[in-house]
């Protein structure tokens, strides 16, 4: 090993003090805080109570597909606004919500040593504003006409027409407010968690030692702070055009045998915008959790990742590539055939840094030694999971063979399996793995044992049996499927099934949120660093970590976030902030 | 959508250029010790807002990108009527770049703590800003009074829309400006009011190239200017 401290000696930690917001009040210390761990927690519970109200809208759909014609409650126009309203929760307002604002804001000064973000202030204002996102959204549902049922992807023009619930009454006018404000709000946060990377490491915390995880949130911001603006813009042109009777995206067209008053306005424009978002956004969400998995992986193996370097690379090449693959989401939108043979190529060359992280994985266990915690049982699960829906991604990633299983029952499938299910287990994954942190004490195993056994095998008696529906030219997006030809009686007993299991897991998730509350005060302590960690939020002095993080002086770091089990050392760990070297000497090739 | 694509590539660029003075080659599992003394590897020696700032820039300058991609896209469909430009633009034009050209100027006092022609000067943009804030509004009245209103054309569409997310924008920087002028009179340490100055002049100017972009586009020459661009590449 190279031991490069310089020989006169450690310099003092020459990093300038952030100028800390002392709470003075009950309110400025849990409600208005500008604590970022109170924000984080603040964050996580709001995108975990609106994330229940998706949960069970699709306990509704389920319901409708697994039974159809059994509950008169759910009229097709009732199905379209529980698709939508399921499908727009879970990707903005729970997972993206939860990986940055939640995981983000409470692991990025922690891990990179810093006594908060950099504009606590501005932190502080991003929650509140997203907190009233997710209010004008959830009023959209006591609106009169309810909810949108456009789609998770509001395509006009139907959107914005009679036809659709909520196209000309509330809905869509709520929905899209709401995603104005969260952009808004997601700005701020993302402002912060950019720059606290950029500016507030502390001494010796290079790039290159930052825990992988920090390095999945930071590239996934930056990519939110790029790819928002085009939600943005696209939301602010269908506001206008439904509000002020603009043709930003309404063609001529008959409403009713009514000639309406738009005219010449594009559909296609607001799919490439919708989409130049859209697929950013499928790796806002994967980035974290290639990160946090990578980090789960290492810990729980007790051996150093494999091929830092490479998964750093291939964080920040995915970054950079998925801003050029957007249009494979519109192949069958009658594009030039050129423009699908260079999307589809684009989309097919993003498998190979992922293809590398997958290998990183599956190397890093390789001999290490495998503590199958929980933490890790679903880290194990999010690589399987996300093999299995990236190989379906090459499927529809080739225009010839996305055309005939576009709208199907399969793109459901690949999308859930890639960035439902994957995701959601690092989510898990994580909360596991940091609730010690967070509140001093262990979840309980047993609940959690079974939490994850019934999630990982129950998400794929779920999505399997979606694949096969889809082959068969079952159509997503039909409340009704009864009296089509295709729909066999098999396929009618699969759904059923489907549902079935659709239930359970959601049951499973009910024992989850009771083991989170149970534990706060009944779980077994866990001390400072429970899994013996390197990274530095198990190293502060107090846990759960106190208002400044890290006492009187800040960590000073001395490796990299990896050193497990070396050779020579005492321990199989050695936290990022322990000075000295250890290991044989080997001099750099 | 490729005016946007142009604008990440800008994007990337810079990006690159950041993460190749970060030693992405470097193998950490063998370097033990306090890496800190590699120059560059640290935080950055800007001020940690104007870092802030810019990475807020960008954003903003991906929005009015998105917002040129679209009206190039809405362009080429046959219903578009391109509006008569208010000649009050070019006045309003004049009165931004007075504005710029005051905090610039106020930038340079306060570096050399020159509190009196500071407080002018912040007063000074601050007034003009304004003053093309209510141009702009009058330049809207009139082509509302000339019978282009909002849905009747798609380009009165887009040219409200932008000019009114400009307008925005320049009334969000108007906050920050008046924040910076309070403290200009209530006597802040002399470095605080100094980098605030900075912050409103590195987002006036801004604002700035982000008008006179647009002015063009509005006006036609940047679609000409990117026909000529196509023309040569054909």
């Amino acid at each position: 090993m190279v031991d490069i401290t310089p020989a006169d000696g450690i310099p003092p930690a020459e990093v300038a003090e952030v100028e800390l917001y002392h709470p003075h009040s009950w309110w400025t210390k849990y409600v208005f805080s500008q604590d970022a761990k109170v924000i984080a927690v603040q964050y996580s519970a709001t995108a975990t109570a609106i994330g229940l109200v998706a949960l069970v809208l699709s306990w509704l759909m389920r319901l409708q597909l697994g039974f159809p014609g059994t509950f008169d409650f759910i009229t097709p126009e009732a199905y379209y606004q529980f698709i939508t309203m399921h499908g727009m929760i879970m990707v903005i307002y729970l997972l993206t919500a939860l990986f940055l604002g939640g995981f983000g804001n409470y692991l990025i000064p922690l891990m990179v040593g810093a006594r908060d973000m950099v504009f606590p202030y501005v932190n502080m204002l991003s929650y509140w504003i997203y907190l009233l996102a997710v209010l004008v959204l959830v009023s959209s549902f006591f609106a009169p006409g309810g909810p949108t049922g456009a789609g998770w992807t509001l395509y006009p023009p139907q959107a914005i027409m009679s036809g659709t619930p909520g196209g000309q009454d509330w809905g869509i006018i709520l929905m899209l407010s709401s995603l104005i404000l969260f952009i808004i709000g997601f700005t701020m946060g993302g402002l912060n968690y950019v720059v606290t990377v950029l500016q507030g490491r502390t001494r010796g915390m290079t790039m290159m030692r930052l825990p992988l995880t920090v390095w999945g949130i930071f590239t996934a911001t930056v990519m939110a702070l790029l790819a928002f603006p085009a939600l943005f813009v696209a939301s602010v042109m269908m506001l206008l055009d439904r509000v002020l009777g603009t043709s930003f995206f309404m063609p001529a067209i008959s409403e009713m045998g009514e000639q309406l008053q738009h005219n010449g306005g594009s559909p296609i424009l607001f799919q490439h915008l919708f989409w130049f978002f859209g697929h950013p956004e499928v790796y806002i969400v994967a980035l974290p959790a290639f990160g946090i998995v990578s980090d789960l992986i290492s810990t729980h193996a007790r051996k150093n990742i494999f091929g830092y370097r490479m998964m750093v690379w291939a964080i920040v090449g995915i970054g950079a590539l998925s801003f050029v693959v957007w249009a494979h989401h519109m192949y069958v939108s009658g594009m030039h055939p050129y423009f699908g043979f260079f999307f589809a190529t684009t989309t097919l060359i993003i498998a190979i840094p992922t293809a590398i992280k997958v290998y990183n994985w599956v190397l890093t266990l390789w001999r290490g030694d495998i503590h199958l915690t929980i933490p890790m049982l679903f880290a194990l699960a999010f690589i399987v999971t996300f093999v299995n829906g990236g190989l379906t991604g090459l499927f529809l990633g080739n225009v010839v063979v996305d055309v005939p299983l576009s709208d199907t029952m399969f793109v459901v499938a690949h999308f859930h399996m890639v960035m439902g299910v994957a995701p959601i287990l690092v989510v898990f994954g994580a909360i596991y793995h940091w609730y010690p942190k967070v509140t001093g004490r262990m979840l309980h195993e047993t609940l959690g044992r079974f939490h994850f056994w019934v999630t990982f095998l129950g998400a794929y008696l779920i999505f399997f049996p979606m694949h096969y529906l889809g082959l068969m030219g079952v159509p997503r997006r039909y409340a009704e499927l009864t009296d089509m030809t295709i729909m066999t009686e098999s396929a009618h007993h699969l759904n059923s099934f489907i549902s079935v299991m659709a239930f359970i897991v959601g049951f499973a998730q009910m024992v989850f949120l009771f083991n989170l509350i149970w534990s706060i005060r009944h779980g077994r302590e866990a001390g400072g660093n429970p899994w013996r960690a390197t990274t530095l939020e198990w190293q502060t002095p107090q846990t759960p970590p106190a208002h400044g993080n890290f006492g009187k002086d800040l960590p000073i770091v001395y490796r990299w976030a990896y050193d497990y089990s070396v050779p020579g050392a005492k321990e199989d760990f050695i936290p990022q902030n322990m000075p000295g070297s250890f290991g044989p000497s080997r001099e750099p090739a | 959508m490729s005016v946007i694509l142009v604008f990440l590539l800008v994007i990337a660029g810079f990006a690159g250029w950041w993460l190749s003075h970060q030693r992405l080659m470097t193998k950490p599992w063998l370097e033990q010790g306090l890496a800190g003394d590699f120059v560059g590897l640290d935080r950055s020696a800007l001020p940690t807002a104007k870092i802030g700032l810019g990475v807020f820039l960008a954003v903003v300058g991906c929005l009015f990108a998105l917002f040129t991609s679209a009206y190039f896209m809405r362009m080429a469909v046959s219903d578009w009527q391109p509006l008569p430009l208010p000649r009050l633009l070019w006045l309003n034009t004049g009165v931004l770049v007075l504005s710029s050209v005051a905090l610039q100027c106020t930038s340079v006092a306060a570096r050399r703590g020159q509190i009196d022609t500071v407080r002018l000067g912040l007063a000074t943009a601050g007034l003009t800003a304004l003053a093309f804030l209510v141009g702009q509004f009058m330049a809207w009245r009139q082509l509302t009074a000339d019978g282009y209103f909002l849905a009747s054309n798609p380009a009165n569409s887009f040219f409200y829309l932008i000019t009114g997310m400009h307008g925005l924008h320049v009334l969000g920087g108007l906050v920050g400006l008046g924040r910076t002028t309070t403290s200009a009179w209530t006597g802040a340490r002399p470095e605080r009011l100094r980098l605030g100055v900075e912050l409103c002049a590195m987002y006036w100017h801004f604002l700035l190239f982000v008008w006179l972009a647009i002015f063009a586009l509005l006006a036609g020459w940047a679609a000409t200017f990117i026909d000529i661009c196509r023309e040569l590449l054909t």
